[in-house]
């Protein structure tokens, strides 16, 4: 067990856990966020994305030890019921989701890429997105919300 | 954890008490020992009114139901209902879901039966116009002014010539109990009056979940709560040996080791500890019973004995009919074994104490797994509770009942709360199974190119399934856990069908359907014979959306098309000559008509052999014979170098008779359509001698963000004065034949098999004459 101190959505907290647990179960059981999900554990779905320095990163294969003093921004980060940022207004607005148990993984992979890079080309959006699941399908929506939050943005 | 009874939670909230005991619930829950009710779909509901509506001093309407949320926007789509019904505004109706302790027994929610449930002439929507009759005519005793001079509006009636006469719903019955049964003959609202209902409101949990604010089973966290992980056997039919407990000795955070026959797993406090100790642990498990090898297995599926053989259908000329044909067209179809796959994996709290347990889980059935939940605990029903929270979507019967009883068993052996989340690789080897097809096809054709004879004859596996009222064993933690799953049953010969019904699926749209004189099917073709061969399979299976359906359509919509080419008929035209039922007939125009399609013979004329080739396909059905009607059309494009197949453009007709929430249906209709394309191009269970190989989305493919993703068209034919049907299943129905079609129509090259696969689109290119 190792003390780490994170910061979190702006807040700081305090864990003592094994260096080597994935940041994704920090998250969700010491901290109890719910943004971030486990989906698969492997890296290969996109269901525990946060942004770190403005990259998309899979929390369920980065240790703890690895986030070093960066902040960490998950779903709940970003807005609020009352004030969603304009990526969650987008979703919401176009109603792009089933079950919604993908949701973070779409909407922190695809802010992080479109804060990166604003003007992407919808064939750039396409791929940047390519690594990222939904078994509801939910696709066309998704795509649809994506690009609103791209034209609300510039 | 709260055990609130009804009666203090209604009071709590305001609204109203009723009589409405644990009790009684459990009364209508009968089950029969050694007799599995697997794929019971509709509980029994209830007759009291009390049961479903109650109205608060405030005049809030609380209702209840047994149809829960699994992302398909139904808890909406009710509380919509109810708001039109009764004629309140939508946000003063609270709806409670899917709690034994609350809500109605309506069994599972599954099968696209929701919305033929419960917004029909019975079930919620009954107690809807119930309550509002029984309202107006206690309004109409008060303001001493008949029924029809009174009319209803946000929850106030009020004299039509003199609305400063009213008086409220709260006023009326406020906080008190209807004490009525419903009324069969209660009038519902028409839809032409439908203010709320039949509109595309907003899905009430979508801003919670986009803001990272929804609670998923996933969330739930009790005081005291500590984690699972279950310990799989590493092959299919291995049992355990030893456990070497000592293995994990000192591991940080480990609370106990529990075995129940061949269950196992492992209780620490936090997550990353127990699954720690869980790789760590030494388990001897027997070898497994070995596998039927993959490359073989439909042929396998043929010669499995003992069958469990079932006419749908059989007008018994089928055999003189095909032998004075003037033609006859074969064709075999292969369909494999497919996963629910869920995005999230499975996950349940249980709360197990030393004489009752509450369980919350994404269960699709929470009073059947509350009587299978007691059985494998050793309880009395009435001593468990479920409690529905939202998961992953599940598609059909995924880990959730399976993962329940795994929580469940170490929370009882440690006598803690416990919550376990699967690994993806425990879910995906172990999950039920949509089942594999072998279908063989024939038809006889007269001269003048008409059908006039149709012979389905199919082998499909099945093990387990839903676990019902009382077959725990019929997902893999109630086997391990010492459950047999249901009995296979076998029967040859089979019996003569004795009725139509069309809910096994398997009879193709373009027969009569008439057994014993009455004719249920959508077709025209008269001479026909069905007949399914259920075999035992070596894998779990279940109810994987549109069950069996979707492998029948694959098959008949591809074969109708075989049939058209050989004949160079419009694909288009030739299934409206052999369709009969007028709405089947306007899917099939309406999805031609918005995708111009292009009339003439497939496949198309003057085909290059190699670069792109494109083309387009069309499929259609009519859900369960009687729960949805769609069709189809399909564009792709074939890479014929490299044998990859790129959809373009899926357009959809659907009819499921009244919309209830048009966004919602749509967004329905398109998951639907996509999840075809992903099973239709990439889905496929792998299996070595020993055990299931495809365990994560390495090795079994969905269909991903990006750009494989074609363009979605759909049109909703809305039939305010029909029945209201499914429509979770129409969609993902049509696509693969839809998809086969258009592939022939651009390549000449025709695919039985699916997945169509790289390779086995390549082999059918090279394959051709
Ligand atoms: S859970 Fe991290 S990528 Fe799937
Ligand atoms: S909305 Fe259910 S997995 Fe994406």
């Amino acid at each position: 067990m190792s003390i780490f101190n994170l910061k979190v959505n702006g807040r700081a907290h305090t864990v003592d856990v094994d260096p080597a647990t994935p940041l994704l179960y920090v998250l969700s059981d010491d901290l109890e966020l719910r943004g971030p999900k486990f989906g698969c554990g492997l890296g290969q779905c996109g269901s525990c994305a946060v942004i770190i320095k403005g990259e998309a990163v899979r929390s369920c294969v980065t240790p703890v030890s690895a986030v070093g003093a960066s902040e960490i921004t998950t779903l709940e980060g970003l807005g609020t019921l009352e004030k969603p940022h304009a990526i969650q207004k987008a979703f919401i607005d176009e109603q792009a989701m089933q079950c919604g148990f993908c949701v973070n993984g779409v909407v922190m992979t695809a802010k992080a890429f479109l804060d990166r890079k604003p003007k992407a080309t919808e064939t750039e959006i396409l791929q940047a997105m390519s690594g990222v699941l939904c078994r509801c399908n939910t696709h066309v929506r998704m795509m649809r919300a994506i690009k609103r939050y791209q034209e609300v943005k510039s | 954890m709260r055990a609130l009874s009804r009666r203090k939670f209604l009071k709590g909230s305001g609204a109203l008490i009723v009589g409405f005991s644990a009790a009684g619930l459990t009364a209508r829950f009968v089950t029969i020992p050694g007799e599995a009710v697997a794929q019971g779909i509709n509980g029994p509901g209830s007759n009291q009114l009390d049961s479903w509506i109650a109205i608060g001093a405030d005049g809030n309407v609380t209702a209840y139901t047994g149809k829960c949320e699994l992302g398909h926007g139904l808890y909406t789509a009710q509380t919509q209902l109810i708001a039109e019904e009764l004629s309140v505004p939508f946000e003063r109706v609270k709806l409670i879901q899917c709690d034994t302790a609350f809500t109605p027994d309506q069994g599972t929610t599954s099968g696209a039966q929701s919305h033929p449930t419960n917004f029909n002439q019975s079930n919620l929507a009954l107690a809807g116009a119930t309550a509002r009759e029984a309202l107006l005519a206690r309004a109409s005793t008060r303001l001493g002014v008949p029924v029809d001079q009174l009319g209803v509006k946000d929850g106030v009636i009020s004299v039509k010539a003199d609305p400063a006469k009213k008086v409220s719903y709260g006023e009326l019955i406020g906080a008190r109990t209807f004490s009525m049964t419903l009324n069969p003959n209660a009038k519902r609202k028409p839809a032409s009056e439908w203010t709320v209902l039949g509109k595309p409101i907003p899905r009430v949990e979508i801003p919670g979940i986009a803001t990272g604010q929804f609670e998923y089973v996933h969330n739930v966290r009790v005081p005291g709560m500590l984690h699972g992980r279950v310990v799989r056997p590493p092959s299919v039919g291995a049992t355990l040996v030893t456990v070497d407990e000592s293995s994990v000795q000192g591991m940080p955070g480990v609370v106990k080791i529990v075995v129940k026959k061949n269950f196992v797993g492992v209780v620490a406090e936090k997550p990353w500890q127990a699954i720690q100790a869980a790789n760590k642990l030494k388990v001897v498990w027997t070898p497994g019973s070995g596998l039927p090898n993959q490359r073989t297995f439909h042929e396998y599926l043929r010669n499995q004995k003992p069958t469990r053989d079932t006419f749908s259908v059989n007008s018994k000329d089928v055999d003189e009919k095909l032998a004075s044909a003037a033609r006859v067209v074969k064709a075999t179809y292969h369909y494999p074994y497919q996963m629910h796959a869920s995005f999230g994996t499975a996950c349940a709290v249980a709360d197990v104490q030393a004489d009752k347990a509450t369980i919350y889980s994404a269960t699709q059935a929470v009073h059947p797994l509350k009587s299978t939940a007691a059985m494998v605990l050793g309880f009395k029903p009435e001593s468990v509770r479920v409690i529905f929270k939202m998961g992953s979507g599940c598609y059909g019967v995924n880990g959730a009942d399976t993962v329940s009883y795994d929580a469940a068993l170490m929370s009882q052996a440690v006598g803690k709360p416990v919550r376990v989340q699967l690994a993806r690789k425990d879910e995906m080897a172990w999950e039920n199974y949509g089942v594999a097809f072998v279908i063989d096809q024939r038809a006889g054709l007269n001269a003048d190119g008409t059908i006039v004879t149709w012979d389905y004859e199919a082998w499909t596996p099945t093990l387990g399934g839903r676990p019902g009222g009382n077959a725990p064993g019929n997902v893999v933690t109630g086997f391990l856990a010492g459950f047999e799953p249901q009995a296979f049953a076998a029967r040859t010969p089979a019996p003569d069908p004795t009725n139509f019904g069309n809910g096994n699926n398997a009879v193709p749209s373009y027969v009569t359907g008439c057994v014993n004189g009455r004719c249920g099917g959508t077709g025209r073709v008269a001479s026909q014979r069905v007949m399914t061969h259920d075999v035992k399979s070596p894998f779990f299976t279940g109810p994987l959306r549109s069950p069996a359906r979707l492998q029948n359509t694959f098959a008949h919509e591809s074969f109708m098309d075989e049939i058209a080419a050989s004949l160079k008929a419009d694909p288009v035209d030739f299934r409206l000559r052999h369709l009969s039922d007028p709405r089947l007939i306007e899917v099939v125009k309406s999805a031609a008509k918005t995708a111009n399609w292009d009339a003439r013979p497939s496949p198309r004329s003057g085909i290059r052999r190699t670069g792109i080739a494109s083309g387009r396909g069309m499929s259609c059905v009519l859900y369960e014979g009687d729960n949805g009607y769609c069709a189809m059309v399909a564009e792709v494009e074939v890479d014929q170098s490299t044998g990859k197949v790129s959809v373009k453009r899926l357009v959809l007709a659907n009819d499921c008779g009244p919309i209830s929430n048009p966004d919602g249906l749509r967004n329905q209709l398109e998951g639907g359509a996509l999840h075809g394309v992903s099973r239709t191009l990439l889905e496929e269970v792998t299996w070595d001698d020993q055990k299931v190989t495809s365990i994560d989305w390495r090795t079994y493919h969905p269909l991903y963000l990006g750009p494989d993703v074609p363009k979605v068209e759909t049109v909703l034919i809305n039939q305010p004065s029909e029945k209201a049907m499914g429509s979770g299943e129409t969609a993902v129905t049509v696509v693969a034949a839809a998809i086969a079609n258009a592939i022939f129509d651009a390549t000449g090259a025709r695919l039985r098999q699916v997945p169509f696969t790289p390779e086995r689109v390549k082999a059918a290119l090279d394959a051709r004459a």
